[in-house]
């Protein structure tokens, strides 16, 4: 066989390799996943100490912000859900702002996860018995795609609805701070 | 220089032996390619380029072919768990993908950069370096679909990408993006081999060789090139353009809460998409001619009707695309007139079929695998043909618009009138290109297995599609009835595997120690034969002089040539657009790695564009060394066109 | 059967006739064109010239122009015939009915939402994936989009449309039969565009007034504290916050409405046959049947989940 012909088996061979071991997460679909058995498990731990025994959290922190198909459900569940009655389209509204780089109750995923599924005062209602964990999950990698904080080749482009605010995906990359007491959302 | 028309073949004039020995000995100093890995990747040989273009776009046949394995075997059962819809989307949408953009199209243009030179009579191609680069563009596009498949990435909207679906909000990720480059990268590369074989046949034939008497494969291959570059960069300004920014700069063009349009995105693919489907079918309509002609043993009948039905096709085929929205709200009126072309088109093409078989009729046929494949062509395309004409209407596009009987159309169009001309060429041409015969046993086999493999796989798709069974559906329930007549298809897609397997078996045979072919060993009539198989680099010893529309059945013993061009630098003969006059000189380009360098360039820009605007910056200031290079080399070879005073000395030669 | 060979409407009797005329005369002209192919490829006749690609004799030239020109004008002949045929069908097909029951339907990804017209609002009602009609009335639908391009396609009934984002387009049929005729979603529109059935009902005007009144009606409050309890599993969990039930407080329209679940013969859009054992199956795990869809695995208890079921059959 020529050697033009080995060359070109050779280089192929190698770039499928790379391709199917760097597998990317970003496109990953797990559609058929099983539920985790047992009761429901709501608490999200905000800190690595805890008193007494472990207690059992959900583990999947942080897990979808790279992955464009569940911040893409995000983004559909935040129009279902109507989250845009209060934050607008993210510039907020009744609700504090979440595009922006302030944060009341902390910008981390496993916050993020709280203040969806607890509630927080002044009125954001609490979600952890209306949504499973997974959409709590697709929601929070959404939010945080909101300000800029996740891989841009995950955050979603604009939706099929009138341009209202710039797409997450042109949002510049924001680093977070937070603005601590409750009463600084009421400044215009 | 001559001023008549008909070179005048002095008589008694002819090259010896030792002339033509020392011609060539001094032209393959001159035209052979640097030896070893930098030469195959330096290589400005059309016929190198044809060859790796043809063996790259035979893989993806096989590459689609095993993806459609796969979806045969996920739908042989009903609720089968082979594939989840996931992956399911993204096979069916790289079948389609690798199929229409990276083995049907590609294909044909590389048949003809492969022998439209050959054909013609010309030493080259018309840009070599510009072909070179097409080939290296439509590589970086199979590697870059291919390594996305396997990396999860794979485009899943299917191969048509129908907005909204495609759109930034409900095809979230880079998979759609993917696609869209893909689409870039070969239409770039169909462009480049349009516009090659387009200035190759108008202007680089072999002197006496007017246009009414270039092969029918040549005119095929020139009437597809028109067609390429009218319809490509329809596709490229949907999806290169307007898709992509959708997608990554938040345009709206298919927005309708902004004013764009969804359907919009269907007129732009599907202006492409309609004469794309004839894009492949004329050139395989081009392989035919000669072959009934050499089998036959008879001059095609109706040359004239052959070339206007060429012609006629081509610009009918502009005037279809609607026919593939019959189901939306477009006015009645309007989709009546494109159900009124859809069934003209019918017309040229039948009667392309009925000069065939007059020529048939009027020869002594002999049945060698060539025209087995030939005859296949007519037993498939002309039922896809037919099941077209009723897909025409409306009313009943209406029950079988995108279910499976449009899949069983497709197929036999695309497979009959595509697909099975195309193995035919591999064994009429095969020859040519290798110096080996192919083995006729096998090709036989081949033969009867693929037909039978197509029709038992496709036939019942007809049934399926009007019993209900839409199309892109990864599985179906067993309360619809459907799981028996998808088994006896996927049966009939084992088969088609089973064939083309025999074909590789064959040709791997054959390749390395099948039996030698000689400069003509089917007795054939095209310019092509007159050289040794394979060709030298050179093409020719002495560019052939042509005197009719067969020139090696029309010479009574030698073919009269033409001397005096240069073998001391790569010289070509330019000629008159309409009556092939030598007109001037011209000198080729060298080996060249900056096609290469381009195409990667290019493919940095384009798929870089999909993940920063930045990376497009880096890829396009890193493409101007190369073109700078590419201008030099070209500057400082080429010492201008000569008109031509001298190559009129008119000799006979073997 | 869910078929366009088995016509249950004036509609698709017009197209299945019009495809059995093509079928004769498409089939009966490819078995005369490959009987020629054989014809010609293996006969042995004399006018056959001697092996010289040069001469083919000005008779036999003549014959074969003759024999081209004669199949180019059979060719026109029969697709001006066709074409005529199509035109008559097709202007046949378009001519909308005046006055027709007009439902709204609205293609998810991927179920099916109709709302049937009225001008009083309380007899407006809203369903899924089931759509009841009177039997020989025609019936006028007008099709909207939510998300994607999907398809509306009843072959028994008439050709397909296609629901496209920010255009209403419309199609019509009248089932002369009384029957449950099946469609399919025909436009590709994501993962489970293959799981994205529809049912038409047809049933004798009577019947169907009677389905009307009932379907318009809120479903009685629950009889017993296990029904109750299974309401208020409803009520509080994660269902009422996508789905509506009339007369309650669940009314969400991001998913099908439930109001009278246990009327439809299938549920998951005609995935499954709406039995007890399927609706704890898809409640449990609906990803496991169609995955993808957007209904998530809601965790309950065994207990909680036993009472849910047992109140959504009381959904008449």
């Amino acid at each position: 066989m020529p050697t033009t012909y080995r060359h070109r088996g050779a280089i192929s061979l190698a770039l499928f390799t790379a391709a199917s071991l760097a597998a990317c997460e970003r496109e990953a679909r797990r559609l058929n996943q099983q539920p985790p058995p047992g009761p429901p498990v709501t608490f999200v731990s905000q800190s690595p100490l805890q008193p007494g025994p472990t207690v059992v959290t959900d583990t999947a922190e942080g897990e979808f912000d790279d992955n464009a198909y569940n911040t893409s459900e995000g983004q559909t569940l935040y129009s279902q859900m109507n989250c845009s009655g209060c934050h607008s389209n993210g510039g907020g509204n009744m609700g504090p702002a979440l595009m922006d780089d302030e944060w009341l109750y902390g910008s981390k995923p496993n916050q993020i996860f709280a203040s969806i599924a607890e509630g927080r005062a002044n009125g954001m209602p609490s979600w952890k018995y209306r949504l499973t964990n997974k959409q709590i999950w697709q929601l929070v990698a959404y939010v945080r795609s909101l300000s800029g904080l996740t891989p841009k080749g995950a955050r979603p482009a604009r939706s099929d609805h009138m341009m209202v605010s710039s797409p997450p995906n042109q949002t510049p990359n924001a680093k977070p701070r937070n603005s601590g007491l409750p009463g600084a959302s009421q400044r215009p | 220089m001559q001023n008549h028309h008909e070179p005048v073949v002095p008589a008694g004039t002819a090259l010896s032996d030792e002339d033509v020995a020392r011609e060539a000995a001094a032209l393959e100093e001159v035209w052979h390619g640097r030896s070893g890995f930098w030469g195959w990747l330096t290589s400005v040989d059309h016929k190198s380029i044809g060859k790796r273009y043809i063996v790259t776009a035979f893989a993806m046949f096989l590459a689609g072919g095993i993806l459609a394995a796969m979806m045969r075997t996920q739908l042989m059962r009903p609720e089968n768990t082979l594939l989840g819809p996931d992956r399911y989307n993204q096979i069916f949408t790289t079948h389609g993908t690798t199929m229409m953009f990276l083995f049907a199209v590609p294909i044909m243009t590389a048949m003809g950069t492969y022998f439209v030179p050959l054909m013609v009579g010309a030493r080259s191609i018309a840009f070599p370096r510009a072909n070179a680069f097409g080939y290296w563009t439509y590589f970086v596009g199979v590697v870059f679909l291919y390594v996305s498949l396997i990396a999860n990435t794979g485009p899943d909207t299917g191969w048509f990408a129908y907005v909204p679906l495609s759109g930034p909000q409900y095809a979230p990720g880079h998979r759609v993006d993917v696609w869209a480059q893909v689409v870039t990268f070969t239409e770039i590369a169909a462009l480049v081999a349009a516009v090659n074989i387009i200035v190759t046949t108008f202007k680089m034939r072999s002197p006496g060789m007017s246009l009414n008497r270039l092969p029918l494969f040549v005119w095929a291959q020139l009437v597809v090139s028109f067609m390429i570059v009218f319809a490509m960069p329809a596709v490229a300004t949907g999806s290169t353009l307007m898709l992509a920014e959708d997608r990554a700069v938040n345009t709206h063009w298919f927005n309708p809460a902004e004013g764009g349009d969804a359907l919009l995105w269907q007129h732009v693919f599907w202006f492409f998409g309609h004469p794309e489907v004839y894009i492949i079918f004329l050139p395989a309509l081009g392989f035919i001619t000669p072959i009934v002609e050499t089998f036959a043993r008879r001059k095609v009948f109706g040359y004239t009707a052959l070339v206007m039905s060429n012609i006629t096709t081509a610009f009918f085929a502009f005037g279809l695309w609607v026919h593939h929205m019959f189901a939306t709200p477009i006015p009645e009126l309007g989709q009546s007139l494109f159900t009124a072309a859809s069934m003209l088109i019918a017309i040229p093409t039948g009667i392309q079929i009925f000069c065939w078989l007059a020529t048939l009729w009027a020869g002594r046929p002999e049945f060698r695998v060539p025209l087995l494949f030939v005859l296949g062509f007519i037993f498939t395309f002309v039922n896809g043909g037919i099941t077209g004409v009723m897909l025409a209407s409306v009313a009943f596009d209406k029950q079988a618009h995108d279910t499976f009987f449009v899949v069983a159309h497709l197929h036999y169009v695309l497979i009959g009138g595509g697909v099975m001309p195309l193995f035919g060429a591999f064994y009429f041409w095969f020859p040519k290109i290798t110096g080996r015969m192919l083995d006729e046993t096998l090709g036989k086999v081949n033969f009867w297995l693929f037909l039978i493999g197509v029709n038992v796989a496709f036939f019942p798709m007809h049934v399926l599609g009007l019993e209900g069974m839409p199309r892109r559906v990864y599985t179906y329930l067993s309360s619809t009835g459907w799981g028996p007549l998808n088994l006896v298809s996927t049966i009939g897609a084992y088969v088609i595997a089973l064939s083309v397997v025999v074909f590789l078996v064959n040709v791997i045979k054959s390749w390395i120690g099948g039996e030698a072919a000689g400069h003509n060993p089917w007795n054939s009539s095209g310019l092509e034969w007159a050289t040794s198989s394979p060709p030298p680099p050179y093409n020719f010893v002495h560019v052939p002089v042509t005197t009719s529309r067969h020139p090696l059945w029309d010479t009574d013993v030698h073919l009269p040539v033409m001397t005096g061009l240069r073998s001391d630098r790569r010289e070509v003969l330019i000629t008159t657009t309409f009556d092939a006059r030598p007109d001037h000189r011209h000198e080729d380009p060298e080996p060249s790695i900056w096609p290469l360098y381009l195409a990667l360039c290019m493919g940095l820009t384009f798929i870089g564009s999909i993940f920063s605007p930045y990376l497009v910056l880096v890829g396009l200031g890193a493409s101007l060394p190369g073109l700078l290079a590419w201008a030099w080399q070209s500057l400082n070879s080429h010492r201008g066109p000569d008109r031509v005073a001298a190559p009129d000395v008119l000799a006979e030669t073997t | 059967m869910h078929s366009a060979f088995d016509p249950a409407s004036p509609q698709a009797h017009l197209i299945a006739s019009l495809w059995w005329w093509m079928l004769g005369v498409g089939g009966t002209i490819w078995i005369i064109v490959i009987a020629t192919m054989f014809y010609v490829s293996f006969t042995k006749h004399r006018h056959r010239e001697p092996d010289d690609p040069q001469h083919v004799s000005e008779a036999t030239h003549r014959r074969m122009e003759r024999a081209v020109i004669a199949a180019g004008l059979v060719t026109v002949l029969v697709l001006t015939v066709f074409l005529g045929f199509d035109y008559s069908v097709g202007h046949a097909l378009a001519q909308h009915p005046q006055r027709a029951l007009t439902i709204n339907v609205t293609g998810h990804q991927w179920w099916w939402e109709a709302e049937y017209e009225d001008p009083d609002p309380s007899k407006r009602i809203t369903t899924a994936n089931e759509i009841h009609v009177p039997v020989g009335q025609p019936v006028q639908f007008k099709l909207r989009a939510a998300d994607v391009i999907h398809s509306f396609w009843v072959p028994n009934l008439n050709g397909k449309r296609d629901l496209i984002p920010g255009y209403v387009s419309s199609q019509w049929f009248r089932a002369d039969t009384a029957g449950v005729y099946r469609g399919q979603c025909a436009e590709f529109c994501g993962l489970q565009h293959a799981k994205m059935a529809l049912y038409i009902v047809a049933e004798p005007p009577a019947k169907f007034a009677a389905w009307m009144a009932a379907a318009a009606q809120s479903p009685p409050p629950p009889a017993d504290s296990a029904r109750l309890y299974g309401q208020r599993v409803f009520l509080s969990s994660g269902c009422a916050v996508c789905h509506t039930i009339g007369g309650t407080q669940a009314q969400a329209f991001v998913g099908p409405p439930l109001t009278h679940l246990k009327s439809r013969a299938t549920i998951a859009a005609g995935t499954l046959t709406n039995t007890r054992a399927n609706l704890m199956g898809w409640i449990t795990n609906p990803q496991a049947i169609k995955p993808g869809v957007r209904m998530p695995a809601y965790p309950l208890t065994p207990l909680q989940l036993e009472a849910l079921v047992d109140y959504l059959e009381t959904l008449k």
